[in-house]
């Protein structure tokens, strides 16, 4: 019993040590500790995109924090999507549900969109990557992605889900700003063409 | 002897177990905050200002990614861009619209440095922040 209480006492001890406070949400509204809360990591839907005084990194004894644009007044009427912030970003330039301007000073100017498809065959089952260049030239320039975080050049980039986990690669954006990374089909969209027997390679050829 | 040895194994292990569960307790209580919101604390704390708060969300909707990294120069890294408040009264990151003529001026000090006192710098709800479980900055490219 002496040992029980010493081990408790010393992991105990190894968890306050490694553990930095998370800031915590305030129980009112985020549905904590809810007996039907199924899942402490998923977020219902009353819990999504809580006003900045109650989402836990806010100090809402600032005064400037209640300045702030709700997240739900901005998010009003945009297409919704079923991670991150919720808001189908891609859809809502497309449609033009917002019109972000593509130069600091010129509304008028306009995105210099590139139209290439690229496809990476992966290993495994998952179905093949499409990489969709107008889609992120709307928002991006050429030069944030080439030449630092991909060759522009077709079989020089090494890309593993580890990496992107870990904030490499496409997970530069994608789990940061971008669709979370759990998104898995948003990205491995094309199924793998051909005869079960035929490989990769030819398949994409066709 | 066996059996005092059998029963310390089962008393470390529950000790282990207790430990767990509190572990558990403590990491439920997590924050609700934007995906993508960008707290940087490289100097707030020392300088006992809140830690500012930068919504991306707030500012895509106005904004194109492009405008503020590639064009201000903003890394693709939450706190690796050396930014401080004489570079931004300078006109230099933030300070390139928060002048008083693209976006409000730099002396709405509590509308940026709106974070709770210690909070790390963070992508918040990012992935890398919830596999190492730590609200640290991410690993550089």
């Amino acid at each position: 019993m002496k040992r029980l209480f010493a081990t408790t006492l010393l992991g105990a001890a190894l968890l306050v040590s490694s553990w930095t406070p998370l800031p915590t949400a305030d129980a009112e509204g985020t549905g904590q500790g809810s007996a039907l809360q199924f899942n402490r990591l998923m977020r219902s839907k009353e819990d999504r995109n809580p006003p900045q005084a109650r989402d836990g990194i806010h100090d809402p004894a600032n005064e400037g924090t209640n300045l702030l644009q709700t997240p739900q007044e901005a998010f009003a009427g945009l297409p919704q999507s079923p991670a991150g912030n919720y808001v189908n970003w891609v859809e809502a330039l497309a449609k033009g549900a917002i019109t972000p301007r593509y130069d600091r000073l010129n509304p008028n100017e306009e995105a210099v969109v590139f139209d290439l498809d690229i496809v990476r065959e992966v290993k495994g089952t998952m179905p093949d990557v499409v990489y969709p260049h107008d889609r992120h030239t709307m928002w991006l320039d050429c030069s944030n992605c080439h030449p630092d975080i991909f060759v522009p050049e077709k079989g020089k980039n090494q890309i593993s889900m580890a990496q992107i986990l870990m904030g490499q690669k496409c997970g530069v954006c994608h789990g940061k700003v971008a669709f979370p990374v759990a998104e898995c089909r948003r990205c491995h969209s094309k199924k793998k063409g051909g005869d079960p027997g035929t490989p990769p390679e030819a398949a994409a050829k066709k | 002897m066996e059996r005092k040895t059998n029963g310390s194994r089962r008393a470390i292990l529950s000790g282990f177990l207790v430990t767990g569960m509190a572990f558990l307790s403590v990491t439920a209580d997590v924050a609700w905050a934007e995906y993508g919101d960008v707290v940087i604390n490289n100097q707030s704390d020392q300088a006992g200002m809140r830690p500012p708060i930068f919504p991306h969300w707030f500012h895509r909707i106005r904004f194109r990614c492009k405008v503020c990294h590639a064009d201000l120069g903003f890394k693709f890294q939450a706190g690796g861009n050396k930014i401080n408040m004489l570079k931004i009264i300078d006109g230099e990151f933030c300070g390139a619209c928060h002048n008083g003529e693209v976006a409000w001026t730099v002396d709405n000090c509590d509308v940026c440095h709106s974070g709770k006192p210690g909070t790390p710098t963070q992508v918040h709800g990012s992935t890398v922040q919830q596999l190492l479980g730590t609200q640290k900055p991410s690993p550089k490219q």
